[in-house]
């Protein structure tokens, strides 16, 4: 199948890839431009592993094809910290042991920043609903719920 | 009482940040997919759609035929001649005369990109003739079942048995029937447990090289570099040296990741496409298809207990498979179904038998779940009917030191009374219920483990340390040997960095498993730091022209040991270090053996639940966890140990389960049908670290992954019937389920 020429802006860098059209954009992200923290676990938008912002909008990037991106904004894991300052969330999780393998942690912690910027003061059953499509299989979710809800906190008292 | 107060101890027992959180937390760490080489190729593979077949034919032709296909392979591209575990190993990377399960590998192939390998993974045609299936264990033991494998059974079978059992165990002690006539209440019943999957979240991945010279190199997500080298080579008929096996970082494992299930069709790829890399990922659906889930059970359990709650005679008979090939833990799960209990009259039976599933791995505490399930929910309900507490009918027979345990040797130290002393002093036990509320209680045992254990450190010239271990680190054991060796060496933490090197690097070194890396490679990493400081004393002792003997290493210096000994200021690690080219070369401390000293765990667990009458669901409220681990070198992962435990043995009573259909094919093989805790399921998850330190490590580690997922399948069966009367004795206890068993009730 002839590949499709795809311009897109990736944590803010414009980025030029040739994508089969089966392709999805986990797949292009990792294999194409080399951002391997987005994971895939299930490649059925089940586990939240590849979770990354189209335009904005929280996706599962394993059920998203790469040519969809063409002219959007993508934003991934590695565009998370600010430069060597991490987010609040990604410093919370070292600080709580939020995670044991790591795995889900780039999704997670992407999903999470979504949360917080829709949700800034969830409730403890807000968080475990809007991660229930990350899946973590090594942590039980307590340190993960912690460490959101103590991220939550810091940015509000940021913001204050 | 998790002692971060404990001030025993400058560093152990403290909660510094993980040496790999950073690249843990910005995508920078590299797993097992995440790596790429010059001239890689992608593989794909072919799996059966049957769960019996006789392989007729294989015609590759036109896979071959396609562009940018390099490489197909067959069982034919495999050396002949293996026996014993390597042809089981073998058998399962890759079907022989017969697929044996839905999912068993049949064809592979290698080629310019991962969609030109599906593509032709698609073109290969294989012709079947399809057989009979069996799936049930109890089914499987039937005299009409289809048989695996003629031949399979080893010696301990006796004459007659139906030809799907291949192992065959009996051991105990006393007399277990003069057990039972003493008993005020003697009770029997049967037990099912379907198969669960570790449920890692990275699916397995690897990437391999191998020339027509013999010599390769992989790069793969594996619990164990060496176990990979080991059963890689013997599949391939290579020498074992010649491979080298990195391990990249891991995303879970819990057992699954301790052998082989694809890695060796990467390397045969290679060497077929002319020694290029070729990488290999599997999907959700075959890690569920054809990675080692756990054993299926059905298991007897009869005991005799006194009115005061006095056990005085128990019975295990289990039956397990574990897929196509022998291996079920039906003996670790006989071993730990009575170990907390201290038995004078105790007998157990067990069989291992084959069926048309995949081959079963560990997974965390292997068989011990099973066996808990079965054993904790007939004590609760004797309790429940002689009217006598769950908790002191525990401790009344809980084993102590010196005890020998139900399945032989003598325990050496051990915290079981004071875990469950620390669970009955906890408040959740006094919070009350509500209707349709239930609280269960049930113990666990693991046994952990040492096995082969090689680490080597070096002193830096700035005084600083690293650490070569063999072992994978999952869930922090970097930082707890970071700790440990720090606290030996009497350096800062951040002045250690632990490496998990490849294996090139060390001696033979078992995986991850067992509990044991913080344990092994931590005691290792502590004997070696000792030779170190030896060595160091002795470039102080040169220098100031002093006998070695007469210093001694204080908080990361040498000096002399008492006035005797001379007048000299501290030499710090730093100064000794600086100078070390001309003092007589690298500083440095080695360790290797399989260390003695395994201090076993026990724990006991106490979950709320509520039961949706209407619909059978049920709702975790609180959970507890209360476990020995020796010590806490990092309790907060030691917390995050029992409670991913916790969880996926919730997971495991109340959804997960393998579902087969009438075909024998695998009906839930994505996340969406197996169904796995999400947070939204579960309840923040309490725990308490008993610390009863174990005098076979220096700093009295036991080793805490694996009893975790013990006693929640129980304790949850146990708090379904407080709630409604019902009693489960078949997992998962999912809605349907209870729903059916309260209505039996009449409920
Ligand atoms: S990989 Fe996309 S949801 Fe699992
Ligand atoms: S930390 Fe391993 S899956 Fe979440």
């Amino acid at each position: 199948m002839s590949k499709v020429h795809v311009t897109t802006s990736v944590n803010g860098d414009e980025v030029e890839f040739l994508a089969d059209p089966r392709e999805t954009l986990l797949d292009c992200l990792r294999d194409h431009i080399g951002l391997t923290g987005s994971k895939e676990g299930c490649g059925t938008g089940d586990c939240g592993a590849c979770s990354v912002t189209l335009d904005g909008t929280l996706v599962c990037s394993c059920l998203v094809l790469g040519v969809e991106a063409d002219g959007k904004r993508v934003e991934t894991i590695e565009g998370m910290a600010d430069g060597a300052e991490l987010h609040p969330l990604q410093r919370k999780f070292i600080e709580h042991a939020a995670l044991q393998c790591g795995f889900c942690t780039p999704g997670i912690l992407v999903a999470a920043k979504k949360l917080l910027e829709t949700n800034p003061n969830p409730t403890e059953e807000e968080v475990r609903y809007w991660l229930a499509g990350n899946l973590c299989r090594c942590t039980g979710y307590d340190k993960i719920i912690r460490a959101v809800m103590d991220a939550a906190a810091e940015l509000r008292q940021e913001a204050a | 009482m998790a002692k971060d107060e404990f001030k025993e101890f400058k560093l152990v027992g403290t909660r510094p940040d993980r040496p790999d959180g950073l690249d843990k937390v910005t995508g920078r760490a590299r797993y097992g997919a995440d790596i790429s080489a010059p001239g890689m190729l992608w593989a794909a593979v072919l799996r059966s759609p049957h769960a019996h077949a006789r392989i007729v034919k294989i015609d590759t032709s036109k896979a071959e035929a396609l562009t940018g296909v390099k490489a197909v392979i067959t069982r034919a591209d495999f050396p002949t001649g293996l026996t014993g575990e390597d042809w089981n190993l073998q058998e399962n990377t890759m079907a022989g005369e017969r697929a044996l399960y839905d999912g068993h590998a049949v064809a592979a192939v290698a080629a310019t990109s991962k969609l030109r390998a599906e593509e032709a993974v698609r073109l290969i045609e294989v012709e079947y003739e399809v057989l009979p299936h069996v799936i049930d264990v109890d089914d499987a033991i039937k005299p009409d079942a289809p048989v695996i494998r003629e031949g399979a059974a080893d010696a301990t079978v006796p004459e007659g048995m139906p030809p799907n059992v291949v192992r065959y165990m009996e051991f105990g002690r006393g007399d277990v029937e003069a057990g039972f006539a003493e008993a005020d209440l003697v009770m029997e019943k049967t037990y099912k447990t379907e198969a669960t999957h570790q449920g890692y979240i990275e699916p397995h991945a690897c990437m391999g090289q191998l020339g027509a010279d013999g010599k390769g190199e992989m790069w793969v997500c594996t619990q164990g570099q060496w176990f990979i080298r080991k059963m890689c080579t013997a599949v391939l008929g290579l020498e074992t040296a010649q491979l080298r096996v990195t391990p990249s970082e891991i995303g879970g494992g819990f057992g699954g990741k301790t052998t082989i299930f694809m890695e060796p069709l990467s390397l045969a790829l290679s060497k077929k496409a002319g020694g290029k890399p070729v990488k290999l990922v599997m999907s959700r659906s075959d890690v569920l298809r054809a990675t080692g889930p756990t054993a299926s059970a059905s298991m007897d359990v009869k005991i005799g207990m006194k009115k005061d709650g006095t056990i005085t005679g128990a019975r295990a008979e289990f039956r397990m498979q574990g897929g196509a090939f022998p291996g079920s833990p039906v003996d670790m799960a006989l071993y730990c179904a009575f170990a907390p209990y201290k038995l004078t009259n105790v007998e157990h039976v067990g069989y291992d038998v084959l069926a048309n599933r995949p081959k079963c791995a560990a997974y965390r505490a292997p068989g011990s779940p099973m066996g808990a399930f079965a054993v904790e929910s007939l004590l609760d309900e004797m309790c429940r009917e002689l009217d006598v507490d769950p908790l002191d009918m525990r401790l009344k027979n809980a084993v102590r030191e010196g005890d020998t345990a139900s399945y032989g040797p003598k325990y050496g130290s051990i915290g079981l009374v004071e875990t469950l002393e620390a669970t009955k002093a906890h408040p959740n036990l006094s919070i009350p219920l509500g209707p349709n509320q239930g609280r269960g209680i049930a113990a666990g045992y693991w046994f952990n483990h040492n096995g082969e254990t090689s680490v080597s450190m070096a002193i830096s010239e700035d005084g600083t340390a690293q650490v070569s271990v063999g072992t994978p680190d999952i869930g922090g054991s970097r930082a707890s040997i970071a700790l440990m060796t720090a606290e030996t060496l009497g350096i800062p933490y951040e002045d250690v960095r632990v490496n998990v090197v490849e294996t090139g690097a060390l001696g033979v070194n078992e995986p991850t498993h067992g509990s044991r890396a913080t344990f092994a490679s931590g005691k290792a990493a502590v004997i070696a730091a000792g030779h170190a400081i030896t060595e160091m004393c002795k470039r102080a002792a040169n220098e100031w022209g002093i006998d070695p003997e007469a210093v001694e290493w204080v908080d990361g210096a040498a000096q002399p040991a008492g006035d005797n000994a001379g007048k000299f200021p501290p030499m710090s690690i730093a100064e000794i270090a600086g100078k070390m080219g001309s003092t007589g070369g690298p500083i440095s401390g080695h360790h290797e053996s399989v260390p003695e000293g395994v201090g076993a765990s026990f724990g006991c667990h106490v979950v709320d639940v509520e039961v949706d009458p209407e619909t059978g669901r049920t709702t975790i409220l609180r959970y507890l966890v209360v476990q020995d681990a020796g010590r806490a070198i990092h309790p907060a992962y030691v917390e995050g140990q029992y409670q991913g435990g916790a969880a996926q043995g919730i997971g495991w009573a109340l959804n997960e389960a393998y579902i087969y259909g009438d075909d024998g094919r695998l009906q839930n093989t994505v996340f969406l049908d197996y169904r796995v805790p999400v947070a939204s399921d579960l309840p923040m998850i309490d725990t308490v670290i008993v610390e009863v330190p174990n005098p076979g490590h220096p700093y009295g580690v036991r080793g805490v992954g694996e009893t975790g997922i013990t006693p929640p399948l129980p304790a949850i069966a146990n708090a379904i019937q407080e709630a409604t009367g019902a009693r489960l004795c078949e997992l998962p206890m999912s809605p349907p389920k209870v729903l059916a068993a309260i209505k039996a009730k009449g409920g």
